[in-house]
């Protein structure tokens, strides 16, 4: 039986399509991936992720606790701020990316993927157990009872201040909610509840996230459309939210990232801190950085008129004696360029942008060029 | 709901064929194309290839996913619909006309009369 958020009757009211995500009922779009795809970019959309999970970690070996799990150092998170990282296991490789905010003196709170909560509270509880201070640490997954929404795009600051109005309430101190900077995260009162509200995304445009228990999110939703509508705020669905992300290259679980691949092939190196000590799959990962990586997490653009990529297709190399070097793994039609684009993984030696490869498409090879990421970048 | 055309004979994998004597042309619904949404690019089998009936000859390709589209009858391509694979939009705003496929001259006509009736399409598709 698959899991429904707190959403799923409006998502049905609105005729979103549902499919499955993650082990989830979710809306993939519900008027079309295009459609919403060109609202976030040039005005606003309302995402539900409350298939995401949340796990609170709290008390004074918190901090400690984190950066021994995770790769990222929480060191730098002042109160209210919050910051990309991952979590490996003793080979380097990825059990999830995950976003860990700090959101009082000893209190964090971890956005961890749908698909990975019951790979990831095992995980934690295990990295705790054997960590000494552990009865410093409080461990308590909050997925069940905590939704949110994702707001996004380039209007969502003449009206965020209307959805949360005043000062918050924790977190970052603001006087309203668009003081808010990148990766900062406040507190806010909302029907009388506390609710979370973090400057973040995933899809490349302008936009906040909001957090709240779940018997408050469909009025949070509500609420949101009703002040939106005006800014042509229109729901957008995961189809909307994986073209999104794959043109600005940020990696989804299963795709860029698993178990069997490390932060540094992936390219999140910058995520990973080595001057804090001591964390899971260091080794690993410091022998890489110093020696380097056998294959690499690319972009690419086709260059002729393909179909477009797909993951698991096939990466050659050009040339008159052609080789294999790599896979897709996140891979379409791009809304915004009208082109097919993807990430893959190719050999180290091809990963240089402006390397010319060749996407094998039901037997046939298209053109295409390894291209710097972020594929698509915002018009200045 | 969706467009289903008096006038033409529909597969079970929701493809349409309007017979004009012994050819006939081949397209996808409007149902198909609203499951599929927004159609990105179009393949469409090389002209003169023979194609048996359920044979995946053409693809469709929407942002999400690829879709093989199957013949439903048997013979010989003569024409393929350049436009729409130029203007693969076209599959999604005109099904039924400027969205065909490809045209084929048919190597068992009696293929064509075994497929289904507007009426039999129509509770295909309202039966789910």
């Amino acid at each position: 039986m698959l899991k429904r958020t707190p959403l799923f009757e409006i998502h049905q009211k609105l005729g979103g399509r549902l499919v499955e995500f993650g082990g989830w009922e979710m809306p993939v779009q519900y008027t079309s991936i295009m459609d919403e795809h060109q609202v976030v970019r040039k005005a606003a959309g309302l995402f539900d992720i409350s298939h995401m999970g949340e796990v609170l970690v709290s008390g004074s070996g918190a901090e400690e606790f984190l950066n021994k799990t995770l790769t990222n150092d929480v060191r730098k998170l002042a109160i209210g701020l919050g910051q990309y990282t991952l979590m490996c296991n003793e080979q380097g490789g990825v059990i999830d990316d995950l976003y860990a905010y700090r959101l009082s003196s000893e209190e964090y709170l971890l956005i961890i993927n749908a698909s990975r909560i019951d790979a990831d509270v095992p995980w934690l509880q295990k990295q705790l157990a054997s960590y000494l201070k552990k009865d410093s640490v409080k461990l308590e997954n909050t997925s069940d009872h905590t939704a949110a929404v994702a707001l996004q795009g380039p209007r969502v600051s003449e009206f965020i201040n209307q959805c949360f109005a005043g000062s918050s309430t924790g977190g970052t101190s603001v006087g309203s909610a668009s003081e808010l900077k990148k990766n900062q995260i406040a507190q806010f009162q909302f029907s009388g509840q506390p609710i979370w509200v973090s400057k973040t995304g995933y899809t490349g445009e302008d936009g906040f996230e909001i957090v709240a228990p779940s018997n408050l999110i469909t009025e949070v939703w509500r609420h949101i459309m009703k002040i939106g509508h005006q800014y042509c705020l229109q729901p957008a669905g995961l189809g909307a939210r994986d073209t999104l992300r794959t043109e600005v290259c940020y990696p989804l679980y299963g795709h860029e990232l698993d178990e069997q691949t490390t932060p540094m092939e992936a390219g999140l190196g910058f995520f990973v801190s080595f001057d804090k000590g001591d964390f899971v799959g260091r080794a690993v990962l410091a022998e890489q950085k110093a020696n380097g990586v056998k294959k690499k997490c690319v972009a690419f653009k086709m260059t002729g008129k393909s179909a477009p990529p797909r993951p698991d297709y096939l990466i050659w190399s050009t040339g008159p004696n052609p080789v294999q070097i790599g896979k897709v793994v996140s891979g379409t039609q791009s809304p915004s360029l009208s082109n097919g684009i993807g990430m893959g993984y190719v050999k180290t030696e091809f990963a240089k942008a402006e390397t010319p490869i060749e996407i094998e498409i039901r037997g046939n090879r298209a053109a295409a060029t390894i291209v710097p990421k972020p594929i698509y970048r915002k018009p200045v | 709901m969706s467009n289903v055309p008096s006038d033409l004979k529909y597969a079970k994998s929701h493809e349409w064929v309007r017979v004009q004597g012994d050819t006939a042309t081949i397209g996808i619904t409007d149902h198909a194309q609203h499951e599929l949404t927004d159609v990105v690019f179009v393949e469409l089998p090389a002209v003169n290839r023979q194609v048996q009936a359920g044979e995946a000859c053409a693809v469709v390709e929407s942002v999400k996913t690829a879709s093989d589209i199957y013949s439903p009858v048997s013979g010989q391509i003569l024409e393929i619909n350049k436009s729409v694979v130029d203007n693969p939009a076209l599959v999604n705003t005109e099904p039924y006309s400027g969205g065909w496929f490809y045209k084929i001259k048919l190597s068992q006509p009696a293929e064509a009369e075994s497929l289904m009736n507007p009426d039999q399409y129509k509770s295909q598709i309202e039966g789910h």
